[in-house]
């Protein structure tokens, strides 16, 4: 097996993946294609634009054992995704172009995609309109674009689609905000062409009736420098699925996630970076919190080094939080190296309790229980949301984990980090 | 006047082959103005005194009493104690990641005074402080004790000290890990906060070496979890001739 696959189930565990050989190639394949070299693979996938091509999962299935299927209202199954309970909202930089575009664009499927699974493959199917958000080239945005997604109702299921393109030297931020209540499915494209620096943060805040499944595929042009953070707080059920490549050499993409359960959410957060071009970077760096009676979270970090991948430089790392008993945290990285010719890559997931040493410290010096354990979890979360780097949701971000706190206040703290 | 009582104080700690006694009946009274040294050898029950008083969850008091000014200690949690004027300077300072050291100094300053202080006096009072105690202008910008060496971490438990302002302070172990500058740095620093004459401080220590910066009033050899001797300075001495011998070789 040469896939270094560490499940760190809810345990304090560390990892450093290193260099490994391994002889079989790509997992992507059409569907029926076999492949039984592939076996046991973490990243055997169908890709394909035919919904019929992708089975109904039903929970066994690599890809979906951590997922509460009979939660997902259908979206994986055949529930119609026809409705538009949802209202969008969009403050963008002046330069950025931002509208509202037919199914059959061009722009739709520029990034590479072919979805890889059902959800996707019907969110693709059914989408009638994209939103098309583009940052002209040179262009140096001075703002953030802040596209807004208020879902009014989750009875009848939803599809989305969004492209952003981000052109030769432009220079931009992106914010994708989800809030209210909605039974959603979606993807989002995120192109980036030679030299582009763009940032991409998509934030479900969403009631906690709602349930997402949203898959991202980013596609990381020349010399280019992509930021990409997944934010989640709200929602019953939200799944994200985020798969990197390389269009050309040079590129640098960093992959951010945040990410804070409550009792009975289940918060699912799975990478796909593929090396597939020479000299490019990648750092993953995903941290959440947990609390209260069944609340769950899922990393799944997947890191494939293709042959042609020389001279890159990757790195993932998953950090969990559990603040109380009841609360499970799943993280898996995964590592495939197929050319030993690499700069170097890691990989580490640790998931651990509450310090009650740093705990203790605080309290020694009079600071209340509640509040030592508010300046602990924010300074958790305090690095990567100044890694995210956009002041203008940061505050809003730190104020949001303080609320999350604040709904755990009472719960008792989490006694041992094995349920 | 303030006054803190320990009196017959038992305390055990959870082990594999169940609860362990560690102090054995510690009874000692530390009145404001006075310094009072506690010697011992390793492994005496020295720092599950000072965690005892401070109230860490790994140590369970079996039977005694702990008063400050006749209120019960061990009834209050971590914080109450710290707020009615205890202070620990620990043997090993935890490292906080991701809380900066101006951050912590202005919530704790806040939770002990009831209020926040002065934003501009406090400015001022912080750098002051640091600079006395040699400790560089960035620290307060870096992540509480996170990658501070030793001798960095015992400073900035006295710079919490003099901050703090507490009644009572125990030092567990503040010399260790110095060198004879930082040494000297961190006596004077516990000895600007006694010179008022009202506050009491328990210093403990393994070696005399810091008694020649701090002058205690009183020293009590600690010896199997329970003072086995106590005197005036010249029992320090004694020790720095003798070390710990007639202590550990006879039976308790
Ligand atoms: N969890 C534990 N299980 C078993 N024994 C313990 C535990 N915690 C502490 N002890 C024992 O309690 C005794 C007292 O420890 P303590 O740290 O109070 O000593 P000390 O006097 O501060 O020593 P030092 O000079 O090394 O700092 C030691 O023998 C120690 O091994
Ligand atoms: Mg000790």
């Amino acid at each position: 097996m040469t896939t270094a696959n560490i499940p760190a189930s809810t345990e304090e565990r560390a990892s450093a993946g290193t260099a490994q050989q391994a002889q079989h190639g790509l997992t992507e394949h059409s569907h029926g294609a076999g492949a039984p070299d592939h076996g046991g693979s973490a990243f055997d996938t169908v890709a394909s634009f035919d919904v019929a091509d992708h089975v109904v999962p039903r929970g066994r299935e690599e890809e979906w054992r951590f997922t509460p299927m009979a939660r997902l209202r259908g979206l994986h199954d055949d529930a119609p995704l026809d409705g538009h309970d949802y209202e969008v909202s969009v403050d963008a930089d002046p330069r950025v172009v931002v509208e509202t575009v037919e199914a059959t664009d061009p722009r739709r499927g520029s990034s590479g995609y072919v979805p890889n699974d059902r959800p996707s493959a019907r969110a693709w199917a059914e989408a009638d309109k994209v939103l098309a958000i583009t940052v002209p080239a040179d262009v140096v945005a001075e703002k953030p674009t802040v596209v807004r997604l208020r879902g009014l109702s989750a009875e009848k299921a939803a599809a989305g689609h969004v492209v952003i393109t981000a052109e030769r030297f432009s220079q931009s931020v992106v914010v994708l905000e989800h809030e209210g209540s909605a039974a959603f499915a979606d993807n989002i494209e995120i192109v980036t062409h030679d030299g582009a620096r763009l940032t991409l943060v998509s934030l479900q805040d969403w009631a906690d009736d709602s349930v997402h499944l949203s898959h991202h595929h980013v596609s990381v042009g020349r010399d280019a420098v992509v930021k990409h953070a997944v934010v989640s707080f709200g929602g019953d059920l939200v799944r994200t699925s985020v798969t990197l490549d390389y269009a050309a050499p040079g590129g640098d993409a960093e992959l951010l996630g945040l990410y804070f359960a409550d009792s009975g959410q289940h918060l699912e957060k799975r990478l796909f970076v593929d090396h597939n071009q020479p000299n490019c970077r990648s750092n993953v760096l995903y941290k959440g919190a947990l609390q209260g009676a069944k609340a769950h979270t899922v990393w799944i970090g997947n890191v494939l080094i293709r042959p042609a991948a020389e001279g890159i430089s990757t790195y993932e790392l998953n950090r969990n939080l559990v603040l109380t008993d009841g609360a499970r945290a799943d993280s898996v990285p995964n590592l495939e190296i197929e050319t030993g010719e690499i700069e170097g890559a890691g990989h580490a997931s640790a998931t651990g309790r509450f310090d009650d040493e740093q705990l203790f410290y605080l309290m020694a010096r009079g600071i209340p229980a509640d509040e030592a354990r508010r300046l602990v979890v924010r300074g958790f979360f305090t690095e990567l949301i100044n890694k995210i780097g956009v002041p203008e949701i940061a505050e809003r971000l730190t104020a949001t984990v303080e609320r999350e706190l604040a709904l755990g206040e009472g719960l008792p703290a989490a006694t041992s980090t094995t349920h | 006047m303030s006054t803190l009582e320990i009196r017959d104080l038992h305390v055990s700690v959870e082990t594999e082959a169940g609860p362990k006694e560690i102090l054995r009946g510690v009874d000692l009274t530390v009145n404001s103005g006075q310094t009072h040294a506690i010697m011992g050898p390793n492994g005496s029950g020295k720092s599950t005194l000072a965690y005892s008083l401070a109230g860490h969850p790994k140590y369970t008091v079996t039977s005694g009493e702990v008063l400050l000014d006749g209120e019960d200690v061990l009834a209050m949690s971590v914080d109450e104690r710290a707020r009615a004027g205890l202070f620990l300077a620990m043997q090993y300072p935890v490292e906080v990641p991701g809380v900066s050291v101006s951050n912590f100094l202005r919530t704790a300053k806040t939770a002990v005074d009831g209020e926040a202080p002065k934003l501009r006096t406090w400015v001022k009072d912080v750098k002051e402080a640091m600079d006395k105690l040699a400790i560089a202008d960035d620290f307060a910008e870096r992540d509480l004790n996170t990658g501070f060496s030793g001798g960095e971490k015992k400073r900035h438990e006295i710079l919490q000290l003099e901050l703090l302002n507490p009644k009572f302070a125990v030092l567990d172990e503040t010399d260790s890990g110095l060198d004879i500058d930082a040494l000297r740095v961190v006596s004077d620093g516990v000895n600007r906060f006694t010179a008022g004459g009202d506050k009491g401080v328990l210093l403990i220590t393994h070696y005399t070496r810091i008694l020649r910066y701090i002058k205690p009033d009183f020293v009590h050899v600690f010896v199997a979890g329970r003072v086995a001797e106590e005197g005036g300075s010249e029992l320090a001495e004694k020790l720095e001739e003798k070390g710990y011998v007639d202590y550990v070789g006879t039976p308790a």
